[in-house]
């Protein structure tokens, strides 16, 4: 082992603190750890197991096609609903369950957090991280079920892991946030589901928003930074006629970057405390 | 290398009981706005403030083994807390050379769905080793754990025995400069504390590790520790070495009393249960402080239990006057059947002492209440302090001992003897 000679200050932290990158990255390998925890966890007793990630998504979709492209024959511009709905459900049901692990993370780790010490942003990140898999097996399936539905593979397919991300960051933005205010105030546990089910509403995932939405709630709709990583999927499966509407997809990006510097700043800023009010 | 390892200068920590008047934001604002709009008022706790820790100074050098001891509230978790970086001080600062792991708990982290194997990986990442760390010493891990044959098995399936044998072999294998140990020997069986109180003063002897070593275990701070701090209500009350700090603070534990209660909220419990009082007697009713041993001796414990609970067991350790553990008693140690009925309020349960057990001397009585298998509710102020007689004696050998003098024997039960034919 290397004797580190460096020498610690312990001592009121004032002002405003950095991020401290260099930490988190020392605690890397934690942090893989407790993702993959969390995925064992998850499906560790469970009857059917890691196919759980394969049935939910489908078994939406397949309600999903039946209720708007059949019974309410929404428009789908000529995609398969099945595909277009697929499409969007991968980055709406990361982004769900992403935030809902990642806000409920800190509380859930009170034992943890009051007995060590490490940067603790690792648990949010953790918990948003182990929705990747999930993620990946529910592409997995979008690929498969793309040819049996006649839908083309286009070279827009490679820009998804992009798209990806930006259902990613606004789940760890929110995650952030909620997880740290959920130290303090346990509201929190009853406003995220209320989010994530108000939020399917919302959120383009069972329709085109295109084919709804009157022109002046276009920019606050794209508000809602899920909208921008929605689109963004449609364009790589479908093609070109779902492009993005790129101003509003930029503005969800910025929306989303707001959201996660300024819960970065809270987040760090009450961190020192987490371990008095949990 | 004369600096120290550790220094620690001034270090104050302060909590806000009761509504703080820092919060004022919007939601409050909201909150308050509803309230009177249903008609509940609200209540409004003074905003007192508490210091677990005021003026906490000392410096720790490298490879030495410092105990930190201390009735339960005397801050040394907070300490512990501090210097292992889960929370920050009020004032002061510490200055600290070297990778410190703290072993607040043993098996932090554990998951019971998860196997020993992988929670051996998860628990040492936890206290801070690194995959290679771990991965290089896992047999030797295993092997100190004895559970090699359930090494693929969820450690829910572990008896409770196994499961803190894996967790301590795990911490065991920690090999920072600075190790924070707290109460953590107070789990585990009689043998299994011995190997690793050997392993840890080894690692202190040989590998030149600094150890700062919180225990109620008077033995093994005795044997580990070359120095030793008192804490009293958070400040710093004696420090040296170990004989005369531990001789101090026995001193100071309490003077002869056979009683001692406790009201509102600054008894030891949570918000399940709250002990009130403690009451040591004799038979007779008697409770001088002087007790003979020819008498049963009762023990009434009284607490408070705010919500029924199963599986709550409420006891206390009888300690020698050298404050080392002579038996433990929980209600629960009975048949189920005749476990005392538990009911919400006041209540008081009474536990009694056999006749002819005591030898003479100076005894403890320290209440102790835990969720069994979960967490310790409180532990150990001591309650309750007395002498006893010797004189149960029935056999004209024994008129020696009847003035006073000693038996060989931390106890002098009188057995039986027979003989063998054949």
């Amino acid at each position: 082992m290397s004797h580190t000679n460096t020498e610690r200050v312990l001592r009121p932290s004032k002002g405003l603190i950095s991020l401290n990158l260099g930490e988190l990255w020392r605690f890397r390998e934690l942090l893989g750890l407790l993702a993959w925890r969390d995925i064992l966890i998850r499906y560790k007793q469970t009857y059917l197991g890691i196919a759980w990630a394969v049935l939910q998504p489908v078994l939406t979709m397949v309600v999903f096609s039946v209720i708007f492209g059949r019974l309410a024959k929404f428009e789908s511009w000529g995609a398969p609903y099945a595909i277009l709905t697929l499409a969007a459900l991968l980055p709406w049901q990361f982004f769900g369950n992403a935030l809902s692990e990642s806000s409920n993370s800190l509380v859930a780790s009170a034992r943890i957090i009051s007995k060590v010490y490490f940067p603790r942003l690792i648990i949010p990140i953790s918990a948003v991280l182990s929705g990747v898999l999930d993620a990946l097996i529910a592409t997995a399936i979008l690929l498969v079920l793309m040819p049996f539905y006649g839908v083309a593979f286009r070279p827009q397919l490679l820009l998804l892991p992009l798209f990806f991300l930006a259902a990613f960051l606004p789940a760890f933005a929110g995650g952030v946030w909620l997880s740290a205010l959920n130290v303090k105030y346990r509201d929190v546990r009853y406003i995220v589901p209320f989010i994530v089910r108000i939020g399917m509403y919302v959120t383009p995932v069972g329709f085109l928003w295109q084919t709804l939405l009157p022109e002046k709630w276009r920019l606050l709709f794209h508000l809602n930074p899920l909208v921008g990583a929605i689109d963004g999927f449609r364009w790589c499966v479908l093609g070109e006629k779902f492009a993005p509407w790129w101003p509003g997809f930029w503005m969800s990006i910025g929306v989303t970057f707001a959201v996660l510097i300024t819960g970065l700043i809270y987040f760090r800023q009450t961190e020192k405390t987490f371990a008095d009010l949990v | 290398m004369s600096d120290p390892i550790i220094k620690i200068s001034g270090v104050g920590k302060r909590f806000t009981l009761g509504e703080s008047a820092g919060h004022d934001t919007l939601r409050d604002h909201l909150a308050a706005g509803l309230r009177s709009l249903i008609g509940r008022k609200k209540v409004v706790h003074p905003v007192s403030e508490h210091w677990a820790l005021r003026d906490v100074s000392f410096d720790v050098n490298e490879g030495e083994v410092v105990g930190i001891i201390g009735h339960n509230g005397a801050g040394k978790s907070t300490l512990l807390k501090i210097l292992s970086q889960i929370s920050e001080p009020t004032e002061g600062e510490i200055r600290v050379r070297g990778r410190i792991a703290s072993l607040l708990e043993v098996g932090t982290g554990f998951h019971p769905e998860l196997s020993g194997r992988e929670n051996i990986y998860l628990n040492g990442a936890i206290l801070g080793m690194t995959h290679a760390e771990i991965r290089a010493k896992f047999d030797e891990i295993v092997a100190f754990s004895e559970v090699e044959k359930f090494l693929e098995t969820p450690v829910k399936r572990y008896s409770s025995g196994m499961y803190v044998r894996l967790a301590f072999a795990v911490a065991a294998h920690l090999d920072p400069e600075i190790l924070v140990v707290d109460e953590v020997l107070a789990v585990g069986d009689a043998a299994f504390q011995a190997k690793c109180l050997e392993k840890m003063g080894d690692a202190a002897r040989h590998g030149g590790r600094t150890i700062l070593f919180v225990s109620h275990n008077m033995q093994a701070l005795r044997a580990l520790c070359s120095r030793a701090v008192l804490l009293q209500q958070g400040r710093v009350a004696k420090i040296g070495d170990t004989a005369s700090v531990l001789n101090r603070y026995l001193a100071d534990a309490t003077d002869q009393q056979t009683s001692r209660s406790w009201s509102g909220d600054d008894s030891p419990g949570n918000h399940q249960v709250r002990l009130r009082s403690v009451h040591v007697a004799d038979e007779h009713g008697s409770a001088s402080g002087v007790f003979s041993t020819s008498q049963r001796i009762f023990v009434d414990i009284e607490f408070e239990c705010f919500e029924i609970l199963s599986t709550l067991t409420v006891g206390f350790d009888l300690k020698t006057s050298e404050g080392d553990v002579l038996f433990r008693s929980y209600q629960t140690d009975q048949r189920p059947a005749d476990h005392p009925p538990l009911k919400l309020g006041t209540q008081k349960w009474r536990c009694e002492i056999p006749a002819g057990l005591f030898n003479f001397g100076t005894y403890l009585v320290c209440p102790r209440a835990h969720l069994q298998g979960h967490y310790l509710i409180f532990e150990g102020p001591t309650a309750a302090r007395f002498d006893t007689v010797l004189d149960h004696g029935v056999s004209p050998f024994w008129h020696k001992l009847k003035n006073r003098s000693e038996r060989a024997g931390l106890i002098s039960p009188i057995l039986r003897w027979t003989q063998l034919h054949g």
